[in-house]
């Protein structure tokens, strides 16, 4: 895509791209290129001098069994969040799609969540949840329940997926509602005609229809949950219990902030770099095939 | 429409307003809780419906901090503040050097114009959290810690509105240019007179997706800022929540929550046709 009329001279323009790309040297391209640089040094534990390990720090994080261990968290957890908030925003947005009047309505309704912070959202489940005062924990106990999710890993786990899907319903619901209402209703009173039921009509016209943004809602959410969740992580849990919760970019936080290991922390900004990286290329792969149609 | 069948009409309904009632309900709690008295709180369950302590709490929270208990004594006000400003800035910042940078790379041809523009794409890959140590001690370097221009500089490194601004410039016909230059019209003039103006419906939307980005921040604050006048609200209810059984106000903790969801809610809600539009065009 290029414009055949332009502008001449290159003073202007270089001035008119400076800002940004300064601002990017400055606060993007220097950092990550001293979090690559850094991975490969280990400082001494007093922080006088660094030595260099080559790819050590590397070697050792991917046999750390609590690495391993976040690893396997983040997985865990990232898909549990995307599963859930987009079978939920599926689910509401194929019922707003039903609705001749109203469906402007439901969605006032539904996606303002999307301006709450997640690290609020925890707050707002933790409250629900807290162990003295909470609402749900109260009547759990009173269902014979034990609720405590600072010492079991596995409620803690259930917490935070549950708070961070929460946060993200509206924004699948805003992505299912735009590809539902964007699919032709020619096509679908076509196979009402031929005597299609709604469910018949659901799974072999609007789910194959809709699988481009389920595709991309899939990549976004997964990014969401490696990265946005923090905030939730943090006011939730804190990694805990047992960093039975600590996700990937809690422990570079963690590790980098907290134990200053900043050999480690580097090493694994580096990991979560090309994991990006990686997710970013996919996505856009799938954006450059959805020009072509 | 394909059925109208008068069962399936009542259960779509109930089945949406189910899924409202589970997206406010945490809210509504959270609400209940900043308007009734300490006691209420800590004698659980807590009730449904509102107390009479709301103006009480909400003073509170903005002017005088929490009575008693852990994180006392902080009012909120100053963090409101703080946030507004570092999400007016983000969001202005963005807007301002992303139109100017679009600008120059839909517009111009010039040397190394490729590289510059990889050079911002690659900016979208990386969310600052991953680098965040690095990115601590540059910005700890340029004496920049408990500042707003710290707050808000590393957050706008980044390259989504460019891409925005540059697909919508590109829809725009080329006899626009055409007209301007045969008239006359500087590069510049035609970028305030032409471009801006026809570009506000995009730029309303970014405003609002980028609001609620700015905000919301929560990591970058809490690493830069250690002085409590520099704090930004959605920060500083981590510090206010007690952990184990410390004892807090939790009256004004949730008073607090809910002034810190409020103004970017606002948004969303009333510019809600900015919102869905920024929403569905800026992530792509």
């Amino acid at each position: 895509m290029e414009k055949r009329v332009f502008f001449k001279g290159w003073m202007l323009p270089a001035i008119l791209v400076a800002p940004q790309l300064i601002i990017s040297f400055i606060f993007f391209f220097y950092p990550s290129g001293q979090a690559i640089w850094n991975s490969l040094f280990l400082p001494d534990p007093f922080g006088l001098k660094t030595e260099f390990v080559g790819l050590d720090n590397f070697r050792f994080l991917l046999s750390d069994p609590y690495y391993l261990a976040s690893f396997k968290t983040t997985i865990i957890f990232s898909t549990a969040v995307s599963v859930s908030s987009m079978a939920i925003g599926l689910y509401l947005a194929a019922l707003a799609d039903r609705l001749i009047k109203g469906a402007g309505v439901y969605q006032t309704l539904l996606i303002w969540p999307y301006a709450i912070a997640p690290a609020i959202a925890g707050v707002l489940w933790l409250f629900m949840f807290n162990g003295n005062i909470g609402l749900a924990s109260y009547y759990l106990k009173a269902l014979g329940y034990e609720w405590n999710h600072t010492l079991k890993g596995d409620q803690a786990m259930f917490l935070v997926i549950l708070a961070s899907s929460w946060g993200r319903i509206s924004y699948n619901f805003l992505f299912f509602l735009a590809g539902l209402q964007a699919i032709p209703k020619s096509i679908i009173e076509a196979a009402a005609i031929d005597g299609a039921s709604f469910w018949k009509r659901f799974g072999t016209i609007v789910i194959p229809l809709l699988s481009p943004i389920t595709f991309f809602l899939l990549v976004v959410n997964i990014v969401y949950a490696f990265f946005d969740t923090f905030g939730v992580i943090h006011t939730i849990t804190s990694g805990g219990p047992e960093q039975s919760t600590t996700i990937l970019v809690y422990k570079v936080f963690s590790d980098g902030f907290v134990s200053q290991d900043l050999g480690s922390s580097a090493a694994q900004s580096v990991i979560l770099l090309v994991l990006v990286g990686i997710l970013t290329v996919i996505q856009f792969k799938y954006i450059e095939r959805k020009v072509h149609y | 429409m394909v059925e109208k069948k008068k069962s399936g009409y009542w259960l779509t309904h109930f089945g949406l307003i189910l899924g409202v009632l589970f997206i406010f309900f945490p809210v509504w709690l959270t609400f209940v809780a900043s308007t009734v008295t300490q006691d209420a709180i800590i004698q659980p369950p807590l009730p449904i419906i509102p107390g009479g302590e709301f103006f009480e709490n909400y003073a509170n929270a903005l002017f005088r901090g929490a009575p008693e208990g852990y994180g006392a004594r902080v009012p909120v006000m100053q963090m409101m503040i703080n946030s507004a400003i570092m999400a007016i800035g983000i969001t202005v910042g963005k807007i301002v050097i992303s139109l100017l940078s679009a600008f120059a790379f839909v517009y111009f041809r010039f040397p190394f114009r490729n590289l510059c523009f990889w050079l911002i794409f690659i900016t979208l890959m990386l969310p600052v959290e991953v680098r965040i140590v690095p990115t601590y001690e540059v910005v700890a370097n340029l004496n920049l810690l408990n500042s707003y221009t710290g707050l808000i500089f590393p957050l706008i490194a980044s390259a989504t509105a460019t891409f925005l601004f540059r697909q919508f410039f590109m829809t725009i016909p080329d006899e626009m240019v055409e007209a301007a230059r045969m008239d006359g019209c500087s590069p510049m003039r035609f970028f305030i007179d032409i471009l801006v103006p026809i570009s506000k419906t995009n730029i309303a939307a970014l405003f609002v997706i980028l609001f609620i980005f700015g905000w919301n921040q929560y990591l970058w604050p809490l690493l830069m800022t250690t002085d409590p006048d520099m704090q930004t609200i959605v920060m500083a209810i981590d510090s206010m929540i007690p952990t184990g059984d410390d004892f807090a106000h939790w009256p004004t903790i949730m008073a607090t929550a809910m002034l810190a969801m409020v103004p970017p809610v606002i948004i969303v809600v009333s510019m809600q046709k900015f919102f869905v539009k920024g929403l569905l065009e800026s992530d792509k």
